[in-house]
């Protein structure tokens, strides 16, 4: 059901051309997507992506919007059929390819066979932290967060760069 | 349940369509980077929809949970470490990529793509 809401979110996004509801609906659609990852049991993810994904991307675009436009032009039509045929194309394919994939749920997938039983098993008595989430994130996987911190800090150094020189360069 | 076993797959594959479509087809680069972020999202459904087990709970451990012998009773935890990191790096990037339309604006008057191109084909 929320799926299918998610769908009809994305769709009017595609149609809609005042760029500032297309903001807002993608926040929507954000916080569609976290009510849709508690009911698959991903209580982290569902925070995190109502507060960044649905938060701070949210505010980012709107201050966009507001140093830039707000109205889309009409896409020229000749544009339109080659896309629309990569993307028929390229979705068949994925679809053929998702009928090799295990039936939602199921227990016995590969993906639930390999790493995680141990986790779930040991997580508790090696690093006394209850949510197996948080004990993976931060301490068997901490090297990992590290980088995606590095990430953060390149993308943060990036965005100063750019927007603080063009700030000292409207002062001259 | 077996016809419906593969549905949030398909609806993954449309949403990632939708956003993909967005990207290559529209002009308007702020419209490009909410395509982006549809196919970033889709991607992140795919794989939390791999991590649910059926009957299964959210993957925190609780003391005398009643789990028959054998059986999965969490949700697997791997897939949500990996999109946690995915979520947040998703949005340095997005906030890079707006800083770079914010500069372009500057530089070209203009965040349609073709005014862009034809603005350099003339210098």
């Amino acid at each position: 059901m929320l799926l299918s809401f998610l769908a009809v979110m994305a769709l009017a996004i595609l149609r809609l051309r005042n760029l500032l509801a297309v903001v807002m609906l993608s926040g929507i659609y954000s916080l569609l997507s976290a009510g849709l990852f508690v009911t698959l049991d991903a209580v982290d993810v569902a925070f995190t992506e109502a507060a960044v994904g649905g938060g701070i991307a949210t505010l980012l675009m709107l201050a966009t919007l507001a140093l830039t436009t707000d109205e889309e032009k009409r896409p020229a039509e000749r544009l339109r059929i080659a896309p629309l045929l990569v993307v028929l194309a390229t979705g068949a394919l994925l679809i053929y390819g998702t009928l090799d994939m295990p039936s939602y749920g199921d227990p016995q997938a590969p993906i639930h066979r390999h790493v995680a039983p141990r986790y779930i098993a040991e997580a508790q008595s090696e690093t006394s932290v209850p949510n197996v989430v948080t004990a993976v994130l931060a301490s068997y996987r901490g090297y990992d967060t590290m980088g995606e911190l590095a990430v953060i800090f390149t993308a943060g150094i990036g965005v100063m760069l750019l927007l603080g020189r063009a700030r000292k360069r409207r002062d001259d | 349940m077996e016809v419906f076993g593969l549905y949030n797959y398909w609806i993954v594959i449309v949403l990632m369509m939708t956003g993909f479509y967005v990207v290559i087809s529209r002009g308007n680069l702020i419209k490009k980077i909410v395509g982006l972020n549809i196919f970033q999202t889709s991607m992140f459904i795919l794989y939390i929809s791999m991590g649910k087990v059926r009957g299964g709970t959210a993957p925190i451990i609780v003391e005398g949970l009643a789990c028959p012998e054998g059986a999965v009773c969490y949700s697997n935890p791997l897939p949500h470490v990996l999109i946690l990191t995915a979520i947040v790096v998703g949005v340095a990037t997005t906030a890079l990529g707006l800083a770079l339309i914010v500069r372009i604006k500057e530089a070209y008057g203009t965040v349609e793509e073709d005014e862009i191109q034809s603005q350099e084909v003339e210098t």
